[in-house]
């Protein structure tokens, strides 16, 4: 085996930095309904590659920027959030039957967006699509510049509103006792709503960044699930930054050992990672 | 009346009720039900989506042209999911159950292994279009639309290798980096042992799970090793997002091949000029000059725009789809009759002519002559190159 080049290693790690920032965001969302609400929404990868292929249709279609069409997917990504929430909470689903439900409700949005755009392949050809920038002997994208950008912000940002806010404390309250938290006063039933909706905003905000990236398949919406997961479970359910972190590590990883061996290896590491933090700090699920 | 004038009567009346039987009895013949599966839904919906276009178009066609032994022809076709168990499962429905009198093979080698077994099960013949691995053909009732000839994890690379060699600029070092995915996995193993015998250098060596989101590092020892020619055994989407990868590094290869790429995506993006494939048919002379094929192209056209392909010229993979209709109909017509046993016997003995040419199925696992050409991207588009009697008018290997 021999030693990669310091250019190939910085440029694998960069790389990984770069989809690592895509799991930790789409775990965002993910781990905030599970840590919070006790809610496996499975259907959140779901919305985000619908939230792809909208945008891809606005930009590709429409002709908007690939990034104002935020400002449409965030609020009706919101509201679906919201939606799938008071379904769950009118029926009383339990956590387990929520990632069944919510499995369901993945698969019927595949159909959807198969119903609409094929099962073929989309590309998003936009101003963004190959602007790169060098530092040294290293290449950075811009697509994924603004994924970590994105990712970092908002990750650091809901950490902030959750520490530093009466929002934020209420909501800590209500994951960690909720009788006790609505007797103090806290509403359960509008709070949860309301961080349905914003893991919504952030499924939807997740699958721009996608859209800029990845050619789109629906199949692909699964592609995701193993890794994001992981990503959740090692950086803590119901933490802001925890993701984040973890999907860096995740990303990281694989792209180092990408660099070092056959790429056939890079799950074995990054789930490696996984198991043993599982074996060896359980109390962090 | 007289005795004689009702016995004429009554002769006239038989007469006419045996002549009606005959025209009700022709008329109220069922029809030929022709069962598959196609994978409708799921990874492998996007090229299935061209298979059931061909097969729509085909069927349509043989109709109008009175059809199998006289009897119209109906195409039951069952959604398998891209799932290899539940095609086993629908094919035994359709045997079983729905009783079809023939079968036709569904998309792609998982699905078709699951299919295989279920006719060796009930002793049909199986006519399939996209089998990838001729050495897991065992089935004797198997007839491939796919010509690969039996051992293409040889005869494919020496074509791609002939066809660089006879260009101006003949790479001297390779990197083979490919898909663990069986049907290319096998063909990139060939490559690495017709290269070294070839002489080339391998500079190297790269394997990626089926599914991997992350190309970067792929990328990056590719740009590394500065290959003259890169092996990409990739399926589907995986050349595309290789060569996104490369982009965004700032590499562009020299000279590079993708096994079994998705056709429009790598044929549209401007990151894939001059990539080169294997294909056994293109929209352009000498494959254009069978008869029939303008009309076959004409009307996919329309059909794949109605259905949403994006890409709607007709290459490798409806080709072979049509192929394989082809053969199914050659059998039934040659053996005169629906035995599966006297079509096997038929396919087996005759050269049955096809879009693709003239095909037969004496060889190992019934596979015939590798009928592979190579094509590049020239232009946005794909173009026979290799070898010159297939190439595109004008069309030569271009070279950077």
């Amino acid at each position: 085996m021999t030693f990669p080049s310091g250019t190939l290693l910085a440029q694998s790690a960069l790389s990984g930095i770069f989809i690592g920032s895509l799991y930790g965001l789409l775990g965002l969302g993910l781990g905030l309904a599970w840590g919070l609400l006790h809610v496996i929404n499975l259907a959140h990868f779901g919305f985000a590659f619908l939230a792809a292929y909208l945008c891809y249709q606005l930009a590709s279609v429409g002709g908007m920027d690939p990034l104002l069409t935020l400002v449409l997917i965030v609020p009706l990504f919101a509201v679906l959030g919201i939606a799938v929430q008071w379904l769950l909470a009118r029926f009383a689903v339990s956590p387990l039957n929520s990632l069944l439900a919510t499995f369901g409700l993945t698969a019927i949005i595949e159909a959807g967006i198969q119903g609409v755009w094929t099962a073929d392949f989309r590309k998003l050809e936009s101003v963004y699509t190959g602007l790169k920038f060098r530092i040294g002997g290293l290449f950075v994208p811009v697509p994924e510049l603004l994924t970590l950008v994105v990712a970092l912000a908002l990750s650091f940002g809901i950490w902030a509103a959750m520490r530093y806010t009466s929002l934020g404390r209420a909501l800590r309250a209500l994951a960690e006792d909720a009788p006790i938290a609505s007797a103090f006063g806290v509403d359960a039933r509008a709070h949860a709503l309301l961080l349905s909706g914003l893991c919504g905003a952030l499924a939807g905000i997740a699958g721009v960044c996608l859209a800029l990236s990845f050619t789109l398949t629906p199949a692909q919406i699964y592609a995701w699930v193993g890794v994001v997961f992981a990503a959740v479970m090692l950086g803590g359910l119901g933490s802001a930054l925890g993701p984040l972190a973890a999907g860096i590590v995740i990303g990281v990883s694989e792209a180092v050992t990408m660099a070092f061996a056959s790429p056939s290896w890079a799950p074995i590491v990054s789930f490696t990672i996984l198991i043993l933090l599982l074996l060896l700090r359980p109390e962090r699920t | 009346m007289t005795r004689i004038g009702r016995i004429a009567c009554i002769g006239a009346a038989c007469a006419w009720l045996v002549a009606a039987g005959g025209a009700l009895a022709q008329g109220a013949q069922p029809p030929i039900r022709i069962g598959s599966t196609l994978a409708l839904t799921g990874p492998l919906a996007a090229t299935s989506l061209v298979h059931k276009v061909v097969g729509e178009i085909y069927v349509e066609q043989l109709n109008k042209r009175g059809g199998l032994l006289g009897r119209q022809v109906e195409w039951i076709v069952r959604d398998d999911q891209s799932k290899p168990d539940l095609a086993r499962t629908l094919y035994e429905q359709l045997v079983t159950a729905d009783k079809v009198d023939l079968l036709m093979g569904p998309y792609a080698t998982g699905a078709i292994l699951s299919a295989m077994g279920v006719a060796q099960r009930y002793n049909k013949v199986l006519v399939h279009h996209t089998f990838g691995i001729p050495s897991m053909a065992k089935y004797e009732m198997q007839f491939p639309a796919w010509s690969l000839g039996p051992e293409p994890g040889t005869t494919v690379p020496n074509t791609v290798f002939d066809a660089l060699a006879a260009s101006p600029k003949p790479p001297k070092t390779i990197a083979v980096v490919t898909s663990k995915f069986p049907s290319v996995h096998f063909m990139s193993l060939g490559a690495r042992e017709v290269a070294k015998k070839r002489g080339l250098t391998e500079v190297l060596f790269l394997e990626w799970d089926f599914g991997n989101l992350d190309y970067g590092p792929i990328a990056a020892r590719i740009k590394d090793a500065k290959p003259d020619f890169i092996w990409v055994g990739a399926i589907g989407l995986e050349g595309n997002q290789l060569l996104d990868a490369l982009s965004k590094i700032d590499y562009t290869p020299q000279e590079h091949f993708y096994m079994y790429p998705a056709p429009g995506p790598m044929s549209k993006s401007p990151l894939a000029n001059n990539a080169l494939s294997m294909t056994v048919f293109e929209e352009h002379p000498p494959f254009t000059n069978a008869p029939g094929v303008k009309e076959f192209i004409d009307l996919y056209h329309e059909r794949a725009r109605k259905a949403g392909i994006p890409d709607t010229n007709v290459e490798v993979q409806a080709a072979a789809s049509y192929t394989a209709w082809q053969i199914l109909e050659a059998g039934v017509k040659g053996a005169g009759s629906l035995d599966d046993k006297a079509i096997a016997a038929y396919l087996k003995t005759h050269r049955i002519d096809t879009i693709q040419g003239k095909l037969r199925f004496d060889g190992p696992s019934n596979y015939g002559d590798d009928l592979m050409r190579v094509k590049q991207v020239q232009d946005g588009r794909w173009v026979t190159v290799y070898p010159k009697e297939y190439a595109a008018p004008g069309a030569t290997l271009r070279v950077p």
